[in-house]
């Protein structure tokens, strides 16, 4: 039983008005059957600080995370995470986090790798929640726990591995880091977690356009003609190409899959999760220094 | 490990109690981390990010000029990033008022003993690594 769709306007101009709720529909249907809003942080304790009513935490480093295989969870695992925060197949379930929603989009990848059918992003996420002054709080919901089933992840969709992006070469990439992280003059970033990496630059042919061009100051993402003006026009994309998008570890590229698939419209976009950690440390792959695109 | 006084008890504090609290605990440390003094209320209005991904940290050190050469912190992060307030907070309670020397001695790895590794990533808790090698960067060069 999916909840009604927010017939919002600025989000009917998107391909896939569905995938996005407005913070209205979200305060009017908060509590409401079939719902379950999910926080997803890059910071660890935010949840915790104060939080939508009723909201749940997802944490994507130690919980959509292998602690030891460099992957996502299995289909197991994914059913208790969602089982005991009440998730059913077919609940609604809302996503929205810190930072322009950089983790709820990565989040909403991962669920979508699971082919869970309902995921939305809440459009500004918890700064505009905030900044309207509605309510938060610091009461942790204690959600019944129900069954989810154990589906097999699907990654071949909207994932791409390193051996896929060698055989995309010549194809449309996007590169989604900072400018200086794509010119290769920085290997990591400056007093942040080092998720170094032995070479600089960026894969061939992949354009330089940092994620958030995408989100607007209020942290909404920019409007459909806003978007179009930087991908279509600016980078030249259209929305029948096979497109790979890619950062670091995957999860600021995630913003841009969402961004490129379900406001544009594109038919292929795969997230290459691997990104600049595994790119930069692999034997014999090419890279391009400088701030060209360059080509293989 | 030779840790200073205060940061010992962190240490042993976050090592006596599971995952669950220990984020707690940070919890609770990021609330107590002190406000800044007047006279660098500017500066941190002007904090810059250092990159986008950054929360933007504010880190002043001052030392004394008397023998012991006692290091003085001062930190200023945002309310919407609780664990770079978390780490902050856990240098100043660890650090604050220690002779130079001291500080310069804490081994760059004392943050894995705090057992956060499970609850918060690896990953997140490289944050605190960059954290001291600046505090002791701005130490070297007051002393």
């Amino acid at each position: 039983m999916a909840l009604q769709n927010d017939t919002d306007p600025k989000l009917a101009e998107y391909a896939h008005p569905d995938r996005l709720v407005t913070t209205t529909w979200l305060a009017d249907n908060l509590g409401a059957d079939g719902l379950v809003v999910v926080e997803s942080d890059e910071d660890v304790l935010l949840y915790d600080t104060g939080h939508i009513p009723g909201a749940v935490k997802v944490d994507w480093h130690t919980e959509l995370n292998d602690p030891v295989t460099r992957d996502y969870v299995d289909g197991a695992r994914f059913a208790e995470i969602c089982g005991e925060r009440g998730i059913t197949r077919d609940t609604t379930v809302v996503f929205y986090g810190d930072r322009n929603n950089w983790w709820a989009t990565y989040a909403l990848w991962v669920f979508s790798l699971f082919g869970h059918p309902d995921v939305r992003i809440l459009d500004g996420g918890r700064a505009k929640w905030a900044a309207e002054g509605r309510e938060m709080t610091t009461e942790q919901p204690k959600p019944e726990a129900v069954a989810y089933p154990v589906v097999e992840r699907d990654d071949a969709a909207i994932r791409a591995f390193k051996d896929d992006v060698l055989a995309h070469l010549g194809k449309p990439l996007v590169d989604v880091r900072s400018p200086g992280e794509y010119s290769g003059e920085l290997l990591h970033m400056p007093d942040y977690p080092q998720e170094g990496a032995v070479r600089g630059g960026h894969i061939p042919g992949a354009a330089s356009v940092p994620w958030a061009r995408a989100a607007a100051e209020d942290a909404t993402f920019r409007s459909r003609a806003e978007l179009e003006a930087i991908y279509l026009e600016e980078q030249g994309l259209k929305a029948d190409d096979d497109v790979v998008a890619y950062c670091r570890i995957g999860e600021r590229s995630s913003h841009t899959w969402f961004v490129l698939t379900h406001l544009l419209g594109f038919d292929k976009v795969r997230n290459y999760d691997g990104s600049w950690t595994e790119w930069g440390n692999a034997v014999r792959v090419p890279i391009v220094q400088g701030s060209e695109r360059g080509s293989a | 490990m030779s840790l200073p006084p205060q940061l010992e008890e962190l240490v042993e504090d976050f090592s006596g109690v599971g995952p669950k609290d220990r984020l707690q605990l940070l919890l609770e440390l990021s609330r107590e981390l002190p406000e800044l003094p007047e006279r660098y209320a500017d500066a941190a209005d002007s904090m810059e990010q250092v990159h986008e991904c950054q929360s933007p940290l504010f880190l002043a050190v001052e030392v004394d000029d008397d023998a012991d050469r006692r290091v003085h912190l001062f930190f200023s992060a945002p309310p919407e990033a609780p664990t770079t307030r978390g780490f902050a907070s856990i240098m100043h309670t660890g650090m604050d008022g220690e002779p130079a020397s001291a500080v310069l001695a804490v081994p760059d790895d004392f943050y894995t003993a705090l057992g956060l590794a499970q609850a918060v990533s690896p990953l997140r808790l490289r944050g605190m690594a960059a954290m001291l090698s600046r505090i002791k960067k701005q130490v070297r060069a007051a002393v």
